[in-house]
């Protein structure tokens, strides 16, 4: 589905990436982990096309996307969510939701102002039940004419993933989609997360700091480290992998340790 | 107190302050969309002005049908303008961009000038009768044309911002434009296409003019006018523009019959707006609609 062929990234001096190879197949929960800074945002700013990669090349659904923009990536079918909220703060939810399903809308300007005519009518209910069936998944019927600035912090959240997923995208990207929550909301988020892939098909990307949640639910485990891929595979192989366990995982590292005790 | 002769001015003043509103949100229009600031907006209505009155009075066009050609050639004119002048800016500092359109400004008013020369030059008669007489006060019929198409344009552009497609997008980009890409949105066009309407609907606002007091260089002075239109009404606010063209008008009006009927200091019309336009402003710094930036704590 896709495949990212030794990706690297460099702003100036700064590595961000190097030399990042995975695939990942159809229908799959992918997670991608790390320690603060290892790239794992950038890889997939790379993926959606808000960074072009320095070298290598990224291919989805056989074709290489490498060098198109992000609005015709989202067009092919990916979408994302932002690990900073960026809903349209002023647009009531259900608009900013509307705003996902722009490649959709075939009516333009002008076809839409003979409205009743030319079935953009018709179009645009099938459009709102469309929309009325994300918002009921995602169980935020009770805001849907809310200001999305005003919201709570999980409930943005939440907002943010219906309007990711009403563009309908074969692939999204999901860029912490339960970093500060609470462990109920989180749960929540979890179990959309879970549905979104075995229900509506879709292939999901993650990135996620949560070790209990990325282990629980995910398919296959990157993980990246200063910009390089150290190890992946599923969850339980990954947990096992010594290198992970030194960098990310928070396991006392032997020669560390020693130091440590030398100086105290 | 001379009673009719201030109806008359307020009623002239929601008319012009109408086409000043027009004008204001296709000002504020590309400032929602691209955050660039067009100082060459009154030229816009410049150049659709000469362009309907080159075609009426050259080809001895029916106005209806010169006016269209006018409103698709301005299409045409705010896409290329965008395309050829201001892509290249995009993510250029804003004080660049600013100075290029001011730049524009020169040009097209230089343009015109050698183009259609220096002298007012009146349209050629529209309408069979010049005057209609509405509850004892004297309107120009095109005035009343003017305001019934202001009204529409201002209907139009609700429904665009609220409903249409690309009006959610334009909202979408202004917002962040990151975000507006990530969704399937195309800045590229979006910024054309906010061009290109504007450019549109200041020349609608230009020909009704040009039809009331001739097509001149004065024209471009309504570019000056929309700033405190659009400043009153908050730089990113659509209401707010409307609200603002219809102040400045009525203010411009009201403050010329005072000072026709009482002061006789002469011209005051002319900066009244803009004395009222800094009250205003020390009030309320963000304009009356305008988007305060709030901080969640």
């Amino acid at each position: 589905m896709l495949e990212a062929a030794q990706v690297s990234l460099r702003f100036g001096g700064v590595r961000a990436l190097t030399d990042v190879s995975f695939a990942v197949r159809p229908g799959e929960l992918f997670s991608i982990i790390g320690p603060n800074g290892a790239g794992k945002t950038s890889m997939v700013n790379c993926i959606s096309g808000r960074y072009r990669p320095t070298e290598g090349s990224i291919r989805f659904e056989g074709r290489d996307i490498t060098a198109l923009k992000p609005n015709a990536r989202a067009g092919l079918g990916i979408g994302r969510t932002f690990q900073n909220l960026a809903l349209f703060g002023h647009m009531s939810v259900l608009d900013n939701i509307m705003v996902g399903r722009h490649h959709l809308l075939r009516h333009g300007f002008l076809t839409g102002m003979v409205y009743w005519l030319g079935g953009a009518q018709k179009e645009e209910l099938a459009h709102r039940r469309e929309v009325e069936d994300i918002i009921d998944f995602l169980e935020i019927q009770h805001v849907r004419k809310a200001q999305a600035g005003t919201l709570s912090y999980g409930l943005r959240k939440r907002v943010e993933l219906a309007r990711a997923v009403a563009l309908k995208p074969k692939l999204i990207l999901l860029d912490e989609p339960m970093a500060g929550m609470n462990l109920e909301e989180k749960e929540d988020m979890a179990r959309f997360i879970v549905d979104l892939n075995e229900e509506w098909g879709m292939t999901v990307i993650m990135i996620e700091h949560d070790m209990g949640v990325v282990m629980d639910i995910s398919h296959r485990v990157m993980v990246l480290d200063f910009g390089k891929k150290i190890a992946e595979g599923m969850p339980e192989e990954v947990m096992a992998n010594e290198h992970v366990r030194r960098a990310y995982l928070g396991e006392a590292d032997e020669v560390v340790t020693d130091e440590a005790d030398a100086v105290s | 107190m001379n009673w009719e002769l201030l109806f008359q001015l307020t009623l002239n003043g929601l008319i012009v302050g109408a086409l000043y509103g027009v004008v204001a949100m296709s000002f504020v229009l590309i400032y929602k969309a691209s955050q660039v600031v067009n100082f060459a907006q009154g030229e816009f209505l410049l150049v659709g002005a000469w362009a309907c009155w080159w075609l009426l009075t050259t080809f001895q066009m029916p106005f209806f049908l010169g006016f269209l050609i006018t409103l698709a050639f301005m299409t045409i004119f705010g896409l290329v303008l965008q395309v050829v002048v201001l892509r290249p800016l995009i993510g250029e500092p804003v004080i660049s961009v600013i100075m290029v359109t001011i730049g524009l400004s020169i040009f097209f008013q230089a343009l015109m000038k050698w183009m259609f020369g220096v002298f007012a030059q009146p349209f050629p008669q529209i309408f069979a009768t010049e005057r209609v007489n509405i509850a004892g006060l004297e309107v120009q019929s095109v005035y009343l044309l003017s305001l019934a198409i202001s009204v529409l344009i201002m209907a139009g552009f609700g429904w665009f911002f609220t409903v249409s497609k690309h009006g959610l997008a334009m909202r979408a980009t202004a917002f962040d434009q990151q975000v507006a890409q990530s969704l399937g949105i195309s800045v590229r066009q979006v910024f054309a296409m906010s061009w290109a309407i504007s450019a549109v609907v200041s020349a609608v606002a230009g020909v009704v003019v040009g039809v009331v007091n001739g097509v001149s260089s004065a024209l471009s002075f309504y570019g000056i006018k929309v700033f405190p239109a659009v400043i009153l009404g908050g730089l990113d606010s659509v209401v707010g523009a409307v609200l603002g063209g219809l102040i400045v008008g009525v203010l411009e009006n009201v403050a010329h019959f005072f000072d026709s009927e009482f002061l006789n200091w002469g011209n005051m019309f002319q900066i009244a707006p803009f004395y009222v336009l800094i009250i205003i402003l020390m009030i309320k710094p963000y304009g009356l609609f305008g988007t305060k930036n709030i901080e969640r704590v």
